[in-house]
């Protein structure tokens, strides 16, 4: 547990997962997933496609449901209520692979919409705050745009002041910048590092190792729906434990 | 090896490929087999138009109040003019037109104003438009309040019928539709079927077929005493129809949208209708612009069916007033006037769904 939890000293865990298991049909995907997340912690979690990371993250708010054990988060069970699970999903942000930026409004309204119809903020109060966030992730300029005008780093940056407007207490990245052009994952991971050292709590599903090193306090291996191997990111990365995990490392780092 | 050590600067194209010339020659004369093409079809345009043009304005008799008027050989536009008010009102009573022409002149304004872009408070004039304007043209149409005399709707017709039915069939299918479409994709499956069967059913009977039964069957069925209007009947029967066209239309513009759009809305907090309302349904609309208006089109065509339950539209009323012994052999007028009437309508609705694609275009093709 990182440091700053403790001295936060937050006594309910943000995030708590006990033997979680999920089905696609047949197909077992999550296998007994156990995993807390304390308040202010940063995990980075990594393995091959397929392996379930991305549904073990979308399982947190409920985008994908799992069909047998326990998620808590901060306090709140995630249960089939629909009520419960909007409230949980108003504490928790998301930014997704392909940014899913809202096409049909402007960059400030993608930030504000949410503000100003689910916590019923006034319209200049919810553009004010947008504005400080979209300055924040250094993108004020382009408020008025749409997000088809902008680049894909510009977007996924957008993206995450989004998120931010809602206050989130915790944040999840599901790959965030896989869909984008090398030159612009260092923008869009600069934010995320920024994101970290302000001390959000993070998970982020990503295969930035560099990443990883800088901010994580624990990185999770994952393989074939099950956790392999969580360990701070030096052991992690000098020291992998498990075979797959050496495999898995060797591969994406060896080259 | 290349060093470039300067860029380029941009520079104009060729004169020779620009300009009315080039286009010319680019389009329409860029070889034998081209020249072929657009000589012949000049050709054939001269051959079709000339007579219509010399039958419909340099032939034709304009003015005048009986047949004796038309001497020449062209058309014989003094019969469309001396029924006009038949076929714009129906048989509503001379000296109430005033009200039926209050209300065509405030539809037209509310409708003006919402088309125009630069002009202010769109949204509040929308409800107007929605939810007032429906009970002022009832109440200016059918009379009974303030006065007004009541004129009972067999004797609305022509111009007037055909918008009321279109009017309303496109006013009211459309939310209908948005919400069968809606249904059909729930999880809930009492609501899905619901959605399936209704859909299937009324998108499966001919629009006749239902209009016959909303005029024949359906009295059976009432408690005597009780009279449904036929005219309300008619709309009840063309607004089913067309929401379940609607629907269909707007189903394949929600499965579109892609799933990561409704899923990012979640992540926000946001609830069902938000999810639909704010985020969904405005793109999917938008998208499903063309197909809409298609529908919209086709529905103001096929109110013209209404004419085999008793109810005289415009076509209806022009085909009645052929029968007149005063003015027999003028059938051609009449179907071109008509034909005329319904394409200028259906022609503005096209031209204003492409100018609100454009407008409408944010620049996303995801």
């Amino acid at each position: 547990m990182s440091e700053q939890a403790t001295q936060t000293g937050a006594a309910t865990p943000m995030v708590e997962m006990r033997g979680v298991n999920k089905w696609y049909g047949d197909f077992h995907v999550l296998r007994d997933i156990d995993l807390t997340v304390s308040r202010g912690e940063r995990i980075v979690i990594c393995g091959p496609s397929g392996s379930g990371k991305s549904t073990l993250i979308r399982c947190i708010n409920h985008l994908e449901e799992h069909q047998q054990g326990e998620i808590v988060v901060g306090g709140v069970p995630l249960t089939q209520d629909v009520k419960r699970i909007e409230q949980i999903r108003r504490s928790v942000g998301m930014v997704f692979q392909h940014f899913n930026l809202f096409p049909h409004l402007t960059v400030l309204e993608n930030c504000c919409l949410s503000p100003m119809w689910v916590q019923k903020k006034p319209r200049r109060e919810a553009e004010a705050q947008a504005m400080q966030y979209l300055e924040r992730v250094q993108i004020a300029e382009q408020a008025r745009k749409y997000p088809g005008q902008l680049s894909g780093g510009q977007q996924q940056r957008v993206a995450i002041a989004r998120s931010l407007c809602m206050h989130p207490e915790v944040m999840l990245f599901d790959e965030p910048t896989s869909a984008l052009d090398p030159e612009m994952i260092k923008e869009v991971l600069d934010v995320m590092v920024e994101l970290a050292r302000e001390g959000m709590t993070m998970l982020c599903v990503t295969h930035e190792m560099g990443f990883a090193k800088t901010v994580a306090d624990r990185v999770i291996f994952m393989d074939q729906g099950q956790i392999i191997e969580e360990n701070a990111p030096e052991p992690f990365f000098n020291d992998p434990q498990s075979e797959r995990t050496r495999l898995f490392l060797s591969q994406i780092l060896g080259h | 090896m290349t060093i470039r050590h300067e860029m380029i600067p941009e520079r104009p194209a060729p004169i020779r490929t620009v300009g009315p010339i080039a286009w010319l020659r680019a389009n329409l004369f860029s070889g034998p087999v081209n020249t072929l093409f657009t000589l012949v079809g000049l050709y054939l345009l001269y051959v079709l138009l000339a007579p219509t043009i010399q039958w419909a304005f340099i032939n034709a008799d304009w003015v005048g109040t009986s047949r004796d008027d038309c001497s020449r050989e062209g058309a014989c536009w003094v019969f469309v003019n001396a029924r006009l008010g038949q076929f714009i009102y129906g048989l509503y009573p001379g000296s109430e037109i005033w009200r039926v022409n209050t209300v065509f002149a405030s539809f037209a304004a509310l409708i003006a104003w919402l088309a125009i872009p630069r002009l202010p408070a769109k949204r509040w004039v929308a409800i107007a438009t929605l939810l007032a304007f429906p009970v002022f043209a009832y109440v200016m149409l059918y009379g009974g309040y303030f006065g007004l005399r009541v004129v009972e709707t067999h004797r609305w017709g022509g111009l007037m019928l055909t918008l009321i039915l279109a009017v309303v069939g496109m006013v009211a299918a459309l939310p209908i539709g948005i919400l069968l479409a809606l249904g059909r994709r729930s999880q809930m499956p009492i609501v899905k079927s619901f959605c399936v069967v209704f859909i299937e059913f009324w998108r499966g009977v001919p629009l006749i077929t239902i209009l016959f039964m909303a005029s024949v069957m359906l009295p059976l069925f009432m408690p005597t005493g009780v009279s449904v209007d036929r005219l309300l009947r008619a709309l009840i029967g063309i607004t089913l129809f067309q929401s379940a066209y609607m629907a269909e239309v707007i189903r394949g513009g929600l499965q579109a949208i892609p799933r990561g759009q409704e899923e990012a809305a979640a992540a926000l907090g946001m609830n069902y209708w938000m999810r639909m309302g704010l985020i969904v349904l405005p793109q999917a609309l938008k998208m499903m612009i063309p197909g809409i208006v298609n529908t919209f089109i086709s529905l103001f065509k096929d109110t013209t069916l209404v004419m085999i339950i008793g109810l005289f539209d415009l076509l209806g009323i022009v085909q009645a007033a052929l029968s007149d012994s005063r003015w027999l052999g003028f059938a051609l007028e009449g179907y071109v006037f008509a034909a005329f009437m319904f394409w200028v309508f259906c022609f503005s609705m096209s031209r204003y769904s492409q100018y609100l694609e454009r407008k409408l275009h944010t620049g996303h093709k995801r």
